[in-house]
């Protein structure tokens, strides 16, 4: 049952359009029903190989031998593939955007971090053989004390998970081991509250569970290419990373896909692209590599893990005054896209209401578990789930109405966000009042009169003055070394004034305590970020906007073949 | 032993896209001599419409029927570059890259057009039915068709066009979490009621009414798709799916779909959705993205549900049975809290 | 290994083929015959995306010795439409908007058809039973139920009207 609700919002909207708006058949509805449409795996090669992984049995262990001896002499077995053959054994998948150190083997040969972590591929004529041949591989392994929880992976002393990040904690900015949102001063703000509420939540990992499993088939191409059908999520991304860890020019790849069996974030780790090319290099044959359904579940990356702690200010009145969270996302034992994801969250954070204190510490942390990956509302769903669990735990406490409560709370055109740009286009009350309409919910008159449109902005648009610290510093990581690139240094550097690490490469430079409560007085702060009171009465404009670090200097480009460098490490 | 009914609420809104080092995507448009279109991108259509609702937009923009176009994704050979699927960021992304890519094909199309009337193009209108029109003088009219075939056969000009939509990166500081994580937010709230039973602990969701916005609704029925798909993952996710029900303990592991749970078909509830549409101002004619965000208010609205039914708070998920049967035990019974 | 002969009809037409000891009918029919309508979900019997009726009985093709099928009837979605006419089921499934992703749609409509062809008007619930071995991630199964249940009313309609 569904309705479109045109009332709403009529007056932003033209809805005489000739096809926008209109209930149009799918393009590829035909293919769908007649079973036409093309998968990756719809398309036949004669003398197919078929790739399989050997995969490690243990959470952590270092490998000391493999042997392929009997593996090798099976019928059917053309080829076993280690390390030592994939000409750049090591990747971050947003190393393509420059985000990150890479930190993943596409086949290990040191140790495992996880298990079903492959350390072999056996590539044969027919699966059958692969799967007899795996069985046949012998690894000598030196099992590893393992941490699986990302409370104790953070602790001193704690097994090392990857070795790139010795903290089990991902670097944001080469400065701090996690990444911070302050807006206003929570801990104040907490002393003038009538009540304190506080939890716990814990957003369980996911399996994105297409029903179509990841895989890729490649085949030598005329001229010196290769063709690859793909389930990818992201073309540029599985053909980029292929480029990368085979060192095959880009344009010697091409790659075909588009009509895919589900994703819901599951198939943008392009890990089976380079796997089914690199056999391909290596035999001169179409090779397939694809997950069964236990790899999925099991290798495949899920939705990660995400623990949150929230602690809130509360008024009598049900106003929220002081938000603070703290969050661990289980990446498992690689980055991949979790760090990514934390970035999302934190511009995400408090959720849709307009609270004027909020404080985030958010750590990526890494334990011996399949490495997490996107999946359907990354880095959202989970703290979304804390936030509505928590609110309804506040309005039980007040003894207040839930959804009256989100209405006094939610957030109306022109307030101020705690990433500091200005709400617009908000429609949170008017989703509450039409579903409590549906459901015969009742809300109070002041609850039903209440608009997205009005009573935003004014003192809600202030950008508070703000606590900063230095809690969570690190040392040896600089902006230059986050991706083991030397970049320039640009405008935002400058901005950092002396203090920037940028500017202090060599590990012992800084010695910094590992926590602060506030902020030292020569701690350099972007001025948009902590004006003077005076400042703020003002509706501030777009902070970013008097940033030069914004406009995508040209001399900034060259490092990366995309848009523009990130910021996220630079700065 | 008795069944307890509980009603839940929750509200989210949700950023639409990615922003991490810039955040491009890219298409071309060009049409054959009989005024029919292709578009060519490198994006991916995993079910969600992508190639249905690039066509809207394309023949939206181009001012022809929608049969005239069609969109091939996916080839890396053709498709210029996109991110990729996720992030809630192809209708939005993909689709103005494809408004800036039509509009430059329209304009070579109207300016064939143009001379073949021996008009100022800037005259000229579609009607979106393979016309184009001199404005105020609808006698004077020339189809696509033989305007793109003027183009190609007689003047020498390609009817193509090409596009991009770029955000661009947004710096995020260190100190504090300063961004523009995003340029619009799409909008939920949703009252889920469940029936619990507290003899073994089992949650059964009985019906779910809804209230999305996001952005213009570009096409009726796949926003429907999305909404009812995303919400039964919402559902899914809340009680049924993990694949460590242990949390952090690594054993029970599903590995097949027997043992990894999700509801079947004679598990679903009925679900009562009202679309709110309030136009992004810099979407695709207005559109955001309901691919996310559609699932997320359910997992809190089940757990909230739950603990109005029964009294028990599940604040880790999945709400299985164990757990509800655990936390009705540890307060000595159920406790209804009473209906909101 | 050992090859066989196999003979059977696939949507009607006589196929004569050799199979590999132990091979299943899913790969058979996918990469011996060629018909790319079954899809592989699973391997282990638990999603029905590889659903084919054998004699007009939906079975899990990736569970079935291809051998086994010597001698008998597959139906495929290959051999749904007759023609270029689709079967009710297919027209169904596209108005009711049922398929997202389109990957588990060869494996319901297969199911849906044996069960119509048993039962021209079942209820709702004897839908859901009927679905109840094809796992769909995209739709939430709501539009498949309508689409089936419009389907047999069109064929009755078609049938008696």
């Amino acid at each position: 049952m569904i309705e479109f609700r045109k009332e709403y919002f009529a007056d932003e909207r033209d809805d005489n359009l000739n096809e926008i708006g209109k209930p149009t058949q799918r393009q590829d509805a035909l293919g769908h029903v007649t079973g036409r449409s093309p998968y990756f795996d719809d398309h036949l090669f004669e003398g197919l190989l078929h790739i399989r992984c050997v995969r490690s049995p243990h959470d952590h262990a270092r490998i000391r031998r493999i042997d392929t001896s009997a593996a090798e002499r099976m019928p059917g077995v053309v080829r076993i593939v280690l390390g030592k053959d994939v000409p750049n054994n090591l990747n971050t998948l947003l190393s393509l955007l420059d985000f990150g150190i890479d930190d993943e083997p596409l086949i290990s040969d040191k140790k495992v971090s996880y298990k079903g972590e492959p350390v072999a591929a056996v590539i044969a004529e027919s699966e059958r053989a692969a799967r007899d041949a795996v069985a046949q591989v012998r690894v000598d392994w030196e099992v590893l004390p393992a941490v699986l929880d990302v409370e104790e992976a953070i602790k001193p002393g704690a097994p090392v998970v990857n070795d790139v990040y010795p903290g089990n904690r991902f670097v944001y900015h080469g400065k701090y081991d996690h990444q911070k949102l302050r807006f206003g001063d929570v801990e104040a703000a907490f002393r003038q509250a009538d009540r304190i509420i506080e939890g716990r939540y814990q957003m369980s990992p996911i399996e994105q569970a297409p029903t179509e499993t990841c895989g890729a088939i490649a085949a030598p191409e005329t001229n010196d290419r290769y063709v690859v059908y793909t389930s990818t999520q992201a073309l540029f991304f599985s053909l980029d990373t292929t480029s990368k860890l085979l060192r095959v020019p880009s344009n010697r790849l091409h790659l075909i896909g588009g009509t895919v069996g589900g994703g819901f974030g599951g198939k943008v780790d392009s890990l089976h692209e380079p796997m089914a090319v690199l056999g391909t290099m290596l035999t001169g044959r179409p090779c397939k590599y694809i997950f069964d359904r236990h790899e999925e579940m099991q290798v495949g990356a899920p939705r990660g893990a995400e623990r949150w702690y929230l602690k809130d200010g509360v008024m009598n009145d049900g106003r929220i005054i002081a938000r603070k969270f703290t969050g661990y996302f289980d990446s498992g034992a690689y980055t991949r896209l979790s760090s990514y994801a934390i970035i999302k969250a934190v511009g995400h954070l408090p959720g849709p209401y307009t609270i004027p204190n909020v404080y985030a510490d958010v750590y990526c942390v890494f334990t011996n578990r399949t490495p997490a990956t996107a999946m359907r509302g990354f880095g959202i769903t989970g703290v979304d789930f804390a936030i509505e669990c928590h609110m309804d735990k506040i309005a039980h406490e007040l003894g207040m109405d839930p959804i009256e409560l989100r209405i006094l709370n939610a957030y109306r055109d022109g307030d101020m966000k705690a990433h500091r740009r200005l709400a617009k286009n908000t429609a949170l009350i008017e989703c509450c009042h039409v579903a409590a309409e549906k459901a015969g919910w009742p809300l109070s008159q002041a609850a039903r009169q209440a608009s997205s449109l009005r009573d935003g902005g004014g003192a809600r648009a202030e950008i508070p003055h703000t606590v900063t610290d230095q809690h969570g510093r690190v040392e040896g990581y600089t902006a230059g070394s986050y991706a083991q690139k030397k970049r320039p240094s640009g405008p935002a550097g400058q901005a950092r004034g002396p203090q920037s690490p940028a500017s202090h490469p060599s590990r012992d430079s800084i010695a910094v305590p590992s926590s602060f409560d506030r902020a030292p007085q020569p701690m350099s702060r972007p001025a948009p970020s902590a004006p003077p009171a005076s400042a703020a009465v003002a509706p501030p404009p777009p902070p970013a906007a008097q940033r030069p670090a914004e406009q995508h200097a040209p001399e900034q480009r060259r490092v990366t073949r995309f848009s523009s460098i990130s910021g996220l490490r630079r700065r | 032993m008795a069944l307890h009914r509980g009603r839940g609420f929750a509200a989210i809104n949700y950023p639409i896209g990615m922003n991490l080092g810039g955040d491009p995507s890219q298409a071309l448009v060009h049409s054959n001599p009989g005024g029919k279109f292709m578009v060519a991108l490198s994006s991916i259509d995993l079910g969600q419409g992508m190639k249905s609702v690039t066509r809207q937009i394309a023949a939206e923009t181009l001012g022809v029927p929608v049969e005239d176009v069609y969109v091939d994704t996916a080839d890396s050979d053709t498709g210029p570059h996109c991110m990729g699927s996720f992030a809630s960021r192809g209708t939005h992304r993909v689709g103005n890259a494809v408004i800036e890519a039509a509009r430059e094909a329209r304009a070579v199309m109207l300016e064939a057009a143009a001379e073949e009337l021996e008009v100022d193009p800037g005259d000229l209108v579609t009607d979106g039915q393979g016309n184009i029109h001199v404005k105020g003088a609808p006698s004077r009219t020339i189809t696509t068709a033989e305007a793109c075939a003027a183009a190609q056969f007689r003047q020498g000009r390609t009817v193509s066009g090409r596009g991009i939509f770029l955000i661009p990166l947004s710096e995020v500081d260190p100190e504090t979490g300063e961004q523009t994580p995003v340029s619009c937010f799409a909008h939920a709230a949703m009252i889920v009621e469940v029936e619990v039973d507290d003899e073994t602990g089992e949650v059964a969701v009985l019906e779910m009414n809804s209230a999305y916005e996001l952005g213009r609704a570009l096409n009726p029925k796949l926003v429907e798709q999305q909404l009812v798909g995303g919400a039964w993952m919402g559902m899914s996710h809340a009680a049924w799916e993990t694949t460590e029900p242990y949390y952090p303990d690594r054993d029970h592991g599903p590995i097949d779909f027997n043992s990894y749970l999700m509801p079947g078909p004679g598990d679903i509830a009925p679900h009562s959705i009202a679309v709110l549409e309030r136009p992004a101002p810099d979407g695709p004619y207005g559109g955001k993205g309901p691919g996310e965000m559609c699932a997320n208010p359910v997992l809190p609205a089940v757990a909230n549900a739950v603990f109005n039914a029964v009294g028990v708070r599940i604040d880790e998920l999945p709400i299985t049975p164990e757990k509800v049967l655990r936390g009705i035990r540890a307060n000595g019974g159920a406790r209804p809290q009473g209906r909101p | 290994m050992a090859r066989k002969p196999l003979q059977f009809q696939l949507n009607g037409r006589h196929q004569a083929v050799f199979t590999d000891d132990g091979q299943n009918l899913l790969d058979l029919l996918r990469r011996g015959v060629g018909d790319l309508t079954p899809k592989y979900g699973c391997g282990q019997g638990t999603c029905g995306t590889c659903t084919v009726l054998i004699d007009g009985e939906p079975h899990l093709s990736c569970l079935t010795l291809a051998e086994t099928v010597d001698g008998r009837q597959i139906t495929t979605t290959a051999g749904l439409a007759e023609g270029a006419e689709l079967h009710p089921l297919q027209t169904a499934f596209m108005d009711n908007f049922a398929a997202q992703c389109g990957y588990c749609t060869p494996g319901m409509l297969l199911a849906a058809k044996a069960l119509l062809d048993r039962n021209p008007s079942p209820t709702r619930e004897e839908v859901v039973e009927a679905i109840s071995g094809n796992i769909c991630r995209c739709t939430g199964y709501e539009p498949i139920i309508n689409a089936i249940l419009d389907a047999a009313g069109r064929r009755n309609q078609r049938r008696y009207g």
